[in-house]
């Protein structure tokens, strides 16, 4: 779990302009994904300061400032800089006052700019801090995106999810992470896999080693992250268990607080995995449509039913 | 389940070789087997997952065994690190 990205990181995920403080960016680290608009703030109301937070500068604040004196907005900026402060910002490419840079650089804390609107702009950092900052879970198994639905494939080892990635790579689809996954919760419903830094386009094949999928099957076969829809559970065929055999189970696995569809296949010789996997994709796919199988042959069977019990 | 930790000493940590041979010594036992480092726990007997740790000199690690032959498998998991350096 990362607890805290830098103000660089920030910059350079977030596209924002550097006014001021360059030589500040590695050292200031920002900790919480919440934004400051500090309005109440330059009022003198400091009571509930969150001074840990990146401070937004609009168009509100940028224009109640001008009537301020300049005695005024020092000392306001002053009070805003604290210990923990990551940076300022002003978005829709307004200019920072002078006496901001002034208290900026008096406590090393870079002052930042955007030319997006301030909304826009405050989503878009509250996003990547999101991103960064969450906690991250590490799961055993594959991560491939099939058809743009990220499967994970999971089973005991040597099953075969390599062997069954490497075939789904082959028929065009991309791999994201083997063997381990590292899972983020995004939102409410979307939990996010991608690589290791290390595992980065690996994949490792029993009696080969590992193979740079990237390099062997180009850029096409790899991506760096997905969100997680489906999970693929391989299980050895065992003849005592009985298997869904309608689609009629809905299983789940939780990751955090997001419960995941899990469909469960037994791995048997003859049996290929990689069509069985594209296939349990479409299929979620099209239910995920609106489109389901299993009932509309349900209904039609029901149907069929009474219709026989009518003419009995 | 069953729970030991390890402090690697080994100038070059758990690298390839290593790991290599903790996975296979691992993969001999059905219990589930975890090796934790930094608060990332990942399957003992996955090679890939093993070394994306990057399992440092000075590092202290645990690993957990559980299934029924979960004692054997701990004991074999020490006698090869011992056996590969990577513990005293």
């Amino acid at each position: 779990m990362a607890d805290s990205v830098s103000v660089k990181d920030v910059v350079q995920a977030t596209h924002l302009d550097v006014y001021a403080g360059a030589e500040y960016l590695d050292k200031r680290r920002v900790t919480v994904s919440d934004i400051s608009r500090p309005d109440l703030e330059l009022t003198g109301y400091f009571n509930y300061y969150p001074h840990e937070r990146i401070q937004v500068f609009g168009r509100t604040e940028i224009s109640f400032a001008k009537n301020m004196s300049s005695e005024e907005r020092l000392l306001i900026m002053r009070r805003m800089c604290a210990a923990d402060t990551p940076a300022f910002v002003v978005s829709r490419n307004l200019q920072p006052f002078p006496e901001m840079l002034t208290a900026a650089d008096e406590a090393k804390i870079p002052v930042l700019g955007s030319k997006l609107p301030t909304t826009r702009l405050s989503s878009l950092l509250t996003q990547y801090l999101d991103s960064q900052l969450a906690e991250r879970r590490s799961m055993h198994g594959v991560l491939v995106d099939v058809y743009g639905l990220g499967v994970l494939i999971t089973g005991d080892s040597g099953v075969g999810k390599s062997e069954t990635a490497l075939e789904l790579v082959k028929r065009g689809h991309r791999l994201i992470a083997d063997d381990r996954v590292d899972v983020y919760q995004q939102n409410e419903q979307t939990i996010i896999g991608e690589a290791p830094a290390t595992l980065k386009h690996l994949l490792e094949i029993r009696g080969i080693g590992i193979i740079d999928v990237m390099r062997l099957f180009g850029v096409g076969a790899v991506r760096d992250r997905t969100s997680i829809s489906l999970i693929v559970h391989l299980q050895n065929w065992d003849a005592h268990q009985s298997y869904d055999r309608l689609g009629t189970a809905e299983d789940t696995q939780q990751i955090f607080d997001v419960n995941v569809p899990k469909v469960t296949i037994p791995v048997k010789v003859g049996r290929n995995m990689a069509i069985i996997i594209e296939v349990a994709a479409m299929n979620f796919r099209a239910k995920s449509m609106g489109y389901d199988a299993t009932k509309t042959f349900e209904n039609n069977l029901d149907q069929l039913i009474q219709h026989n019990s009518d003419d009995e | 389940m069953e729970k030991r930790d390890f402090h690697i000493v080994a100038e070059t940590g758990i690298h390839a070789r290593p790991a290599t041979l903790l996975v296979q010594t691992a993969s001999k036992y059905n219990s589930d087997i975890n090796l934790e480092y930094k608060g990332k726990s990942v399957n003992l007997k996955s090679i890939m997952g093993v070394m994306s740790l990057g399992v440092g000199q000075g590092a202290d690690v645990t690993v957990t065994a559980d299934g029924a032959d979960e004692a054997d498998a701990i004991n074999a998991i020490a006698d090869t690190m011992k056996k590969e350096g990577l513990t005293e």
